[in-house]
Order: structure tokens, then C-alpha cells, then sequence
């Protein structure tokens, strides 16, 4: 890594991987209620704010998510310095990814269809659940199979 | 109460399969293809002619010429959005720094997708470790431990001993 970071634009610069392992961890607890209350009104709301938390992680950046602002503002300064810096693209593919299952989510609750919201915020949750608690790399294990579904 | 018994359903399989993900990532395995590898007694003399390589060694040949190892070639497959692929990078070459004659190769896995499929790759990180003839004889996905890779590694060179002369 150079030392002109700064230079990069702020979407592009590296962060500290704990960040996106506590968002994750945040979801984690918001879908648990959100599954919860799947049907209230409660559930959608959560449904909703969760697909926003996506969506600004993943069509603006990481340094625009809501977690990562709480990461970044409140919790890193308390802990040690970062052993390591990643790369922001991979964090970034998972919010992604978690996006698209939330919009369905939303959808689906919004249309009063609640098993196909069920179905797709329980596969976010598991999701969000292996990353926070197993450092599971959802975009290293979908990324391969993807590439070679394409161009196949 | 649907919800809550979704949540635990969820929560329970995603342990289940967090700690089975945990156990076999980064495990050395045989390559399936080395079914049959000769064994160390057969390895023959470098002035005779080898034997024709396996498909797989024969798709890797262009990708490695030139950058094959001495003695065996660790050849790692990456992907852009991949972080332990980084990790298993500074490993392999602090290793490959360590052991005399193994090099490290790593190879972008969307740059070279015919490989990918001849190979059967289908996370990254994977490693395949090569004997010196360019032969698969083991590999691992996912991030693999470093006393493992050169375990792997001891297993793959039993025939030179400590002696590196050549």
C-alpha cells in the first residue's frame, strides 16, 4: 500500500475490517427483530431502514454507511490500531449482495406477500449472521461461480 | 411466534454450517486428480523423458512457462473481492522465501476463466501445489495455514531429502 491513501477517493480508500464485521453484526440484531415482527409494521420499518443501509453501502460506498459512520465515530477510537487495512471492494460486494435480498424483502412486505419476505430476510440474516460471527467471505465464495456462470 | 422459530432455525444452521466452513477451510487435500502420482521410488531420473503430464498440468504449462519452481510451484488463484486471498498471498511467500526451489504463482481467477473451469476452481483463495514436473499432487481452498503449506510441501519433496544440492 503507497502512502498517498488520501488521494483516493474516499470510496476507494482502504478500511479497517473490523468495520464492516461490526455492521455486520448490527444487521445481524436488526433482522433478528425484523424477522420477529415480520408482519407488524415494526418489520417493515426495520425491513426498510436496512435496505437504505444497503443501498447507501452499496451504490454510494462504505464511508456513506450508517454502521460504518458509527464504526468509524465512535467505535475505532477506542480500540488499538488496525493490524491490516482491506480493500474496500469486497465489503462493498456484500452490501451488495445484501441489497438485492432486502429490496425483495421489501417488496414482498410492502405487497403483503410475507413468506417471500420471510424466505429473503432469513437468507440476509444468515448471511450477516456467518460474516459477523465466522468472518465468512460471502464474495470470495460467490465470486468464482459467478464469473464462470457468466462467460460460460 | 413464525418469527421466532425462523430466527432460531436460521441462527442454529448458520452455526452448524459456520464451524464445519471453519474446520475444512484451508485443509491440504490430495488433488483429485493424483490418483495416481508416482510414487518417490518411480520419480524418474531428470535426462529420461517424462511421461505425458495430466490434462490439468498440460492447461497450467502456458500459464506458468517460465515460472515454474525447481523443486515444486505453489500456484494460487485470486479474485478482486477477496481478503483472505491476501493473506494466503504473504503466506505462501514468506514460505516460498523459506523453502529453496518452491516458488509462488498467483493468478487473477477472472483473467484466466478457461483455466478456472479446466481446473475446476470454483472459490478463491485456491492453491495447487505442483511437483517439479508441473504435476497437481495436492490443493486447498481457502486461506491455508502456514505449518500446513509446508507440510504439504514436505510430503511433496520426500525423494531430495535435506540435501539441496542438484
Amino acid at each position: 500500500m503507497s502512502n498517498d491513501q488520501s488521494a483516493l477517493p474516499a470510496s476507494r480508500r482502504p478500511v479497517d475490517p473490523r468495520g464492516p464485521r461490526f455492521g455486520a453484526a448490527i444487521t445481524t440484531v436488526v433482522l433478528v427483530v425484523a424477522l420477529v415482527f415480520v408482519e407488524t409494521t415494526l418489520g417493515t420499518v426495520l425491513i426498510a431502514w436496512q435496505t437504505l443501509v444497503f443501498a447507501l453501502g452499496a451504490l454510494v460506498g462504505l464511508q456513506a454507511q450508517p454502521y460504518g459512520v458509527l464504526f468509524r465515530r465512535v467505535v475505532r477510537p477506542r480500540l488499538a490500531p488496525p493490524a491490516e487495512l482491506e480493500d474496500p471492494a469486497a465489503p462493498r460486494f456484500a452490501q451488495a449482495v445484501g441489497l438485492v435480498f432486502m429490496a425483495v424483502a421489501l417488496i414482498a412486505s410492502l405487497a403483503g406477500v410475507a413468506i417471500v419476505a420471510l424466505i429473503a430476510v432469513a437468507l440476509a440474516l444468515a448471511a450477516a449472521f456467518l460474516n459477523a460471527a465466522f468472518n465468512f467471505c460471502l464474495g470470495c465464495e460467490m465470486y468464482v461461480i459467478g464469473a464462470r456462470l457468466r462467460r460460460s | 411466534m413464525t418469527g421466532v422459530w425462523i430466527v432460531l432455525f436460521v441462527l442454529a444452521a448458520a452455526t452448524a454450517f459456520g464451524l464445519w466452513f471453519q474446520r475444512n477451510n484451508g485443509r491440504v487435500k490430495d488433488a483429485p486428480s493424483s490418483a495416481v502420482p508416482m510414487s518417490a521410488d518411480d520419480d524418474p531420473p531428470a535426462d529420461i523423458e517424462p511421461e505425458p503430464l495430466s490434462a490439468e498440468a498440460e492447461a497450467l504449462a502456458p500459464v506458468l512457462e517460465g515460472r515454474l519452481g525447481e523443486r515444486a510451484t505453489m500456484v494460487q488463484f485470486s479474485s478482486a473481492f477477496c481478503q483472505p486471498c491476501r493473506a494466503t498471498r504473504r503466506i505462501l511467500e514468506e514460505v516460498s522465501v523459506l523453502v529453496p526451489g518452491v516458488s509462488h504463482v498467483e493468478i487473477d481467477a477472472e483473467e484466466n476463466l478457461e483455466l478456472v473451469r479446466v481446473l475446476d476452481i470454483r472459490r478463491t483463495p485456491t492453491v495447487l501445489f505442483l511437483d517439479r514436473r508441473g504435476v497437481v499432487r495436492k490443493q486447498a481452498s481457502g486461506q491455508p495455514r502456514k505449518a500446513d503449506v509446508v507440510a504439504a510441501l514436505g510430503e511433496l519433496l520426500p525423494e531430495e531429502g535435506p540435501d539441496f544440492s542438484i
